[in-house]
């Protein structure tokens, strides 16, 4: 399953960092993270629930980039 | 600017003031002790720090080391630390400065390129009881009858049943003609209407329009990152450490050089060193422009009706050497168009005359095509006895006189004696009274515009122009000729497309791309396997949009003459950007080590470095 969320980060660099992260929570079978469009598009690993991988998300980028945001999770 | 940016502004303002009236302080109280300067230049520091510190707190508890506000507070703790007060909240000042600058140049630019792609209409008027109201699109149902008044772009794409007007379809395929629409005919989304008010009875959902669909497809596509981005996005992973230890080093192995050559290790100027190290490795400025610059290029490109479906197709198309064009509909028209008449005692008029009313009952595309070459409309009243002769022609009677229309076959059964035509297509003969009058000429024509597409496609760089066709030899030469075609190869099934086009993948050079150019419709297995699948005219035509890797919206060949000039300004600019910010970096580390530039030039550098490459990536968006 993939699912597109729009995101906000200051920096260029910290948008990489979070792709990284995201890409190291389990249920995430790929992120792609687009800096100019503000959005993060989400592959889910088969049978994973993005209502409860989404948060873990957000908690990781977070660890990485403390003001970063995720909407509509 | 936002909310967060007005804030940091007003930090900056403060804390600038507070800096400045610091140094006179300082300057009027020359012998004031050290603890008191600590605290008085802790404000200005504090003010505009305090979030950077909190974050760097936060790295720290995280694990974080080398995250930029960790290196920042570092570098202007240590420069307190070593008692330059002023260096240290001045630096800090500079640093927010950079970032505000930054982020509002981003935001700008992002905002620029979303405008050029904002094509798609927020509202959708339907007529509820004699009145137009306003409603949420999205709620539009298919089948829904909306109204759309002049000045305004159509929502969701459908089929006008009421009124007719004139059309701008430039936001989708970049051409500025407007067109004419009456009743009946199909339109897409993201027109705008320039003249009267019609009535479309909507035939898909808005989401699933036209519009939404281009606007989909350009946000996502920096999604498909190219080999330039994930190359910065993976330095930068290395470059910070490596600066990181750089600066370590640094701080030991100056003063420790200095101690084995006798000399004081004078450890606060190499400690100073290091700490413009850690300055200069904040990798923020080389990472922003690339992902800028091809996001402006796919914007820019957008706007002229050119969707790249992927920055990495931007990077591959930018090294075109070969275009392969499939010959129907990327070339020619893929229209029947009557392209000479042959007449012998009788008028050309007179004879196309007679064959269109001979034709005049007919449907089939070359009687059509017939028809349209006539000046005159047939008046089928002075046709009688009309008799369709299947697989030959057709036989009539004309103002009294017997006429057949028809091919070699009908004029051998006729015992006409014809002549053969030396020109290639479809050749229909006409005899009046059993007497041969001469035939026409049929075929597909090319475009205007294919020959000057192909030389600027060799301007461009563009090694050789090649085209496959499925028709045969003899009406594929002409027209490959007429284009300046370097190579055409005819009589191909689309298997044999494919195998083609393989071989010409297998005989380019390394770095190389080959790139396929078709409408979209019948040739997806070869629009696939190319490096870059180019799909023309595609406005409309969901499965070309879906098969393709470039979509060209309308279908003039000149279009990806500009599609490979933006890809090459991209790229060349995604380059430039790279080595530039790179190039300043390491200047600034190698005049950071011998102690020439100190942290206030380190933060410029990286101020202007990326303001230079946003502007530069910007001219992306302008290109002819």
């Amino acid at each position: 399953m993939r699912k597109s969320y729009k995101i906000e980060v200051d920096c260029a660099n910290c948008a990489n960092k979070m792709e990284n992260a995201a890409n190291n929570t389990e249920g995430v079978k790929k992120a792609v993270v687009n800096f100019m469009a503000l959005k993060m598009n989400v592959e889910f690993e088969e049978g994973a629930n993005p209502k409860t991988v989404m948060p873990v998300v957000l908690k990781n980028c977070r660890k990485i980039e403390s003001d970063c945001e995720i909407f509509g999770i | 600017m936002s909310k967060k940016q007005k804030k940091v502004l007003f930090r900056i303002i403060i804390s600038f003031a507070a800096l400045v009236v610091c140094g006179i302080v300082s300057y009027i109280f020359d012998g004031m002790p050290s603890w008191g300067q600590l605290l008085m230049y802790l404000v200005p520091y504090l003010i505009i720090g305090y979030d950077i510190l909190k974050k760097a707190g936060k790295g720290i508890l995280n694990r974080q080391v080398f995250d930029e506000n960790f290196l920042m507070a570092v570098a202007t703790i240590g420069a307190v630390a070593l008692g330059e007060y002023r260096e240290g909240a001045a630096v800090m000042l500079f640093y927010q400065i950079g970032e505000l600058f930054q982020s509002i140049a981003v935001g700008r630019s992002r905002r620029n390129i979303a405008a050029l792609m904002d094509i798609r209409p927020d509202c959708a008027y339907i007529e509820r009881d004699g009145e137009i109201a306003e409603v949420d699109p999205d709620e539009v149902e298919v089948g829904s009858e909306i109204v759309v008044r002049p000045g305004e772009r159509i929502p969701i794409d459908g089929i006008i049943y009421d009124g007719k007007t004139t059309l701008n379809t430039a936001a989708l395929t970049g051409e500025s003609l407007p067109a004419d629409a009456k009743a009946g005919d199909e339109v897409h989304s993201g027109s705008i209407n320039l003249t009267g008010l019609i009535r479309i009875k909507t035939t898909k959902e808005f989401g699933e329009s036209t519009a939404s669909k281009i606007l989909e497809l350009v946000e996502n596509s920096s999604s498909k990152k190219s080999k330039s981005e994930n190359f910065i996005s993976r330095f930068a992973r290395y470059y910070t450490p490596a600066v990181c230890g750089g600066a370590l080093a640094l701080a030991l192995a100056g003063p420790l050089v200095r101690i084995m050559l006798g000399m004081s290790p004078a450890w606060g100027s190499w400690v100073m060193r290091a700490l413009t190290f850690l300055v200069i490795s904040c990798p923020c400025a080389l990472v922003i422009s690339i992902p800028l610059s091809f996001f402006a290029g796919i914007g820019g490109a957008s706007g002229k009706g050119v969707l790249i479906k992927g920055s990495n197709y931007l990077e591959t198309m930018s090294k075109t050497k070969y275009v392969v064009f499939d010959k129907t509909g990327t070339i020619t028209q893929g229209v029947f168009e009557v392209t000479a008449v042959h007449h012998n005692a009788r008028e050309r008029e007179t004879l196309l005359e007679y064959a269109a009313l001979a034709e005049s009952g007919s449907n089939h595309p070359i009687a059509k095509s017939i028809i349209k070459a006539c000046k005159t409309a047939p008046d089928k009243a002075r046709v009688t006895e009309l008799e369709e002769l299947a697989g030959r022609g057709v036989k009539a009677v004309i103002d009294g006189k017997t006429v057949a229309v028809g091919n070699d076959k009908l004029m051998r059964e006729l015992g006409v004696e014809y002549r053969k035509c030396h020109k290639s297509g479809t050749i229909v003969h006409i005899s009046v009274d059993g007497m041969y009058e001469g035939h026409i000429v049929i075929s597909d024509v090319i475009k205007p515009t294919s020959r000057q597409a192909i030389s600027e496609l060799k301007a461009a760089g563009v090694k050789r122009a090649v085209m496959l066709t499925g028709d045969s030899v003899a009406a594929a030469e002409p027209i490959a000729a007429e284009a300046g075609m370097d190579e055409v190869y005819a009589n191909l099934m689309p298997a044999d497309k494919v195998e083609k086009l393989e071989w010409l993948i297998d005989r380019k050079n390394d770095g190389e791309t080959v790139a396929f150019v078709g409408d979209g419709i019948n040739d997806a297995p070869v629009l696939s396997r190319a490096d870059v699948g180019i799909a023309m005219g595609a406005l409309g035509s969901d499965a070309a949009i879906e098969a393709a890797d470039v979509v060209l919206m309308d279908d003039n060949p000149l279009k990806l003459a500009l599609a490979i000039r933006i890809s090459r300004k991209c790229m060349r600019i995604v380059y430039q950007n790279i080595v530039f910010a790179i190039g300043v970096k390491l200047i600034c580390l190698a005049l950071g080590a011998m102690g020439i530039a100190n942290m206030w030039l380190a933060i410029f550098a990286d101020v202007g470095v990326m303001v230079l490459a946003v502007l530069n990536a910007i001219r992306t968006l302008h290109i002819k």
